[in-house]
């Protein structure tokens, strides 16, 4: 669909992208309010709507704003960070497989959390140090797999193997650590959302709101040119290089924040991307639709985690990591057959 | 190094190419077994407490002499373990690459070893089982079923190097989300499986080591009598067909073998990445692609690594220790990326 404005300007409008994104936005919202409602204090979503909208008792005003609203803003804007993060890098390495947590920079952060740890830095380091780790392994990555040019496999096959040697690092950063930082790194490493409050979502919406508008209203269009080859995108006017750097740089930042916000959180990455371009039947780089689709899975693992197994939480990035998991490895067996990876 | 000297003398200009000259063949083993005994004697002598080669001797020999209980009770079985394991990473790699023509095949990077550390998890948290002999069944269950999941999902015989280390990473993501979970469900599992998880010898004891001899021993000898086929196998189907050997009966083979070595190995020390990757390439740098030769070199040279890496990691966090999985991650990783730099087919 083409809107036309009288000016004499166009847009094209994929209207089935649209309802795609706008339907996982409504799926992760709607996970969201029944994750608010739902814990020891239980209460209608009716009655969380009134709250969240600024009408409830103070009693439901406090649980729902100090104690599960900055959890679910957290897994929302983790889970939209990731989502964005796997579209950027699998359009950029063209390889479906190309996410980050698969390429190393997701045990980066990791690593840049672990040395904060150790060091005996509270919850803002942390952030910081998984930032500036996630960061540094993506210089790193992209060093060692330049050789006139950067190439998918390469990049994948250097990203594993980095992937394989930090996670030695970190393992070696626990066995480091004193006894109750071990154990809240432990916790930290799986990827969950427990207990986290207001200055661990402030980092990241300033992050995501920094980055998301010029990459989705900048990057998009220039991203779908640069799949068709960079010699055509720089002949159709692309400023290729720098383009690139710039998609680069914002996709490492995301995956890099959202680490630090709810650890190194599995498979969100790979797989939002790909069910959202399996739904908008687009091949483009599906910015949006898996942004909103990232957002959607993430919360809805966070609730299934509390819900799955009575009496126990389940960290978020175990339910990713198996469910993920499992669909990578479907993933690799039908794209086999079809001969594309 | 003798190692660089034998590598020199094997591509002097004037050597005749396809036959090793005599010197390599004789002074090889010779050597590679000189290294192993050097690494052994090493870690018998360094850790918490510094032992003299003669202190050593004592230890080993003398039931009265002070250093007895740290030699024999300690050291000993920890060296044994590393002697018994190593090898078995080492020829299980060497298999691999063989088998699967590629050469970045690693029964840790291809999730084979985490496939087991799931099964073995399970046996000690669902059901209870504590002893080795309990769960190294258990451990070669669940290497077997990786074996044969990562295969057929990297494609089978049509397997790119590419394809099958993404399908091990992706089974390696999985299974350690198991483990994960299982642990955190489990509070006194954890407890039990923390050392184990991250791979280390320092749990030794002497029932482990007596407990794994049989399974290497067999993954051993089944390895040696696959050599000759597995050669075959490397000229192609049909070549190997006409020269008599049987690719689907040596395939199953070397399953078999690769299930048996690392599941042992597994089950002993926990999971190890990258013994498996290196030691086969250094290898085949010095014997070329024979595996008549390779493998019995594997099975010298990978514990030698394996000891030396957790020699290394006793001396570098003196009193406490570095675990040798943390310590191979480390060392092993920059030459898988060394390999995949120079790879031709990392280019296309």
């Amino acid at each position: 669909m083409i809107l036309r404005t009288p000016g004499g300007w166009s847009v094209r409008v994929r209207t089935r992208a649209l309802a795609v994104g706008a339907l996982c936005l409504l799926a992760a919202l709607v996970f969201a309010v029944v994750a608010i409602g739902s814990g020891d204090y239980p209460m209608s979503p009716a009655a969380v709507v009134r709250t969240l909208a600024g009408y409830g008792s103070a009693a439901d005003a406090f649980i729902v704003e100090q104690v599960r609203l900055p959890r679910v803003l957290t897994a929302l804007l983790t889970g939209a960070a990731l989502g964005l993060s796997g579209a950027l890098f699998q359009s950029l390495v063209r390889n479906p497989l190309g996410s980050p947590d698969l390429l190393g920079f997701t045990q980066g952060a990791a690593a840049g959390a672990l040395v904060t740890v150790v060091a005996g830095g509270g919850s803002v380091a942390l952030m910081g140090g998984a930032v500036a780790g996630g960061v540094a392994t993506g210089v790193l990555i992209y060093a060692l797999s330049w050789r006139q040019g950067v190439h998918g496999y390469r990049l994948v096959l250097i990203g594993i193997g980095v992937a394989a040697i930090l996670t030695g690092v970190n393992g070696y950063l626990l066995t480091r650590a004193d006894i109750p930082d071990a154990t809240r790194a432990v916790l930290w490493l799986t990827g969950s959302l427990n207990g986290r409050g207001w200055n661990d979502v402030v980092p990241l919406l300033v992050a995501v709101t920094v980055t998301v508008p010029p990459v989705v209203l900048g990057g998009g269009r220039g991203l779908r040119m640069l799949e068709m080859g960079d010699e055509t995108a720089y002949a159709l006017g692309v400023r290729v290089e720098r383009l690139r750097l710039m998609l680069l740089a914002a996709a490492v930042l995301l995956a890099s924040f959202a680490a630090g916000a709810a650890g190194p959180v599995s498979f969100v990455a790979l797989t939002a991307p790909q069910l959202a371009r399996r739904l908008t039947a687009d091949p483009g780089p599906n910015l949006v639709a898996s942004l909103c689709m990232g957002a959607a899975l993430l919360t809805g693992a966070d609730l299934a985690g509390q819900r799955i197994i009575p009496g126990h939480q389940l960290p978020v990035g175990v339910l990713t990591g198996v469910l993920g998991g499992g669909y990578l490895l479907w993933l690799l067996a039908t794209q086999r057959r079809r001969g594309r990876i | 190094m003798p190692v660089t000297d034998l590598a020199r003398v094997e591509s002097r200009p004037d050597a005749p190419t396809g036959v090793r000259p005599r010197a390599v063949r004789v002074a090889g083993p010779f050597a590679a077994a000189l290294f192993l005994l050097a690494v052994l004697v090493l870690s018998l002598a360094f850790g918490a407490k510094q032992l003299s080669p003669a202190e050593v001797w004592h230890g080993l020999t003398d039931p009265h002499a002070p250093g007895y209980t740290v030699v024999r009770q300690i050291r000993l079985p920890r060296t044994l373990l590393g002697l018994l394991a190593g090898a078995a990473l080492g020829l299980a790699g060497g298999l691999m690459q063989a088998l699967t023509r590629n050469p970045l095949a690693d029964p840790g990077l291809l999730g084979i070893n985490a496939g087991a550390a799931s099964a073995v998890v399970s046996a000690i948290s669902f059901f209870g089982i504590n002893s080795f002999t309990g769960y190294v069944w258990f451990a070669f269950a669940g290497a077997g079923a990786v074996s044969v999941l990562v295969w057929a999902v990297g494609g089978g015989r049509g397997a790119t190097p590419v394809r099958l280390a993404l399908a091990g990473t992706a089974v390696n993501a999985v299974m350690y989300a198991y483990v994960n979970a299982v642990q955190l469900l489990d509070t006194d599992s954890l407890d039990r499986m923390r050392f184990w998880t991250v791979g280390s010898l320092a749990s030794a004891r002497p029932a482990t080591v007596t407990g794994i001899l049989p399974f290497v021993a067999a993954g051993t000898v089944l390895a040696l009598l696959l050599a000759r086929p597995l050669n075959a196998l490397a000229l192609g189907e049909e070549s190997a067909n006409a020269l008599g050997a049987r690719p689907a009966r040596t395939r199953a083979g070397t399953i078999v073998a690769v299930t048996l070595l690392c599941g042992a190995a597994t089950a002993a020390c926990g999971p190890i990445v990258f013994v498996g990757l290196m030691v086969p390439h250094v290898v085949r740098a010095l014997t070329g692609p024979d595996l008549r030769l390779l493998l019995p070199y594997c099975a010298l040279l990978a514990p030698t690594t394996l000891l030396g890496a957790d020699v290394l990691g006793r001396v570098l966090a003196r009193p406490g220790e570095v675990q040798v999985g943390i310590v191979t991650a480390v060392l092993g990783g920059p030459f898988f990326l060394h390999v995949v730099r120079r790879g031709r087919w990392a280019r296309a």
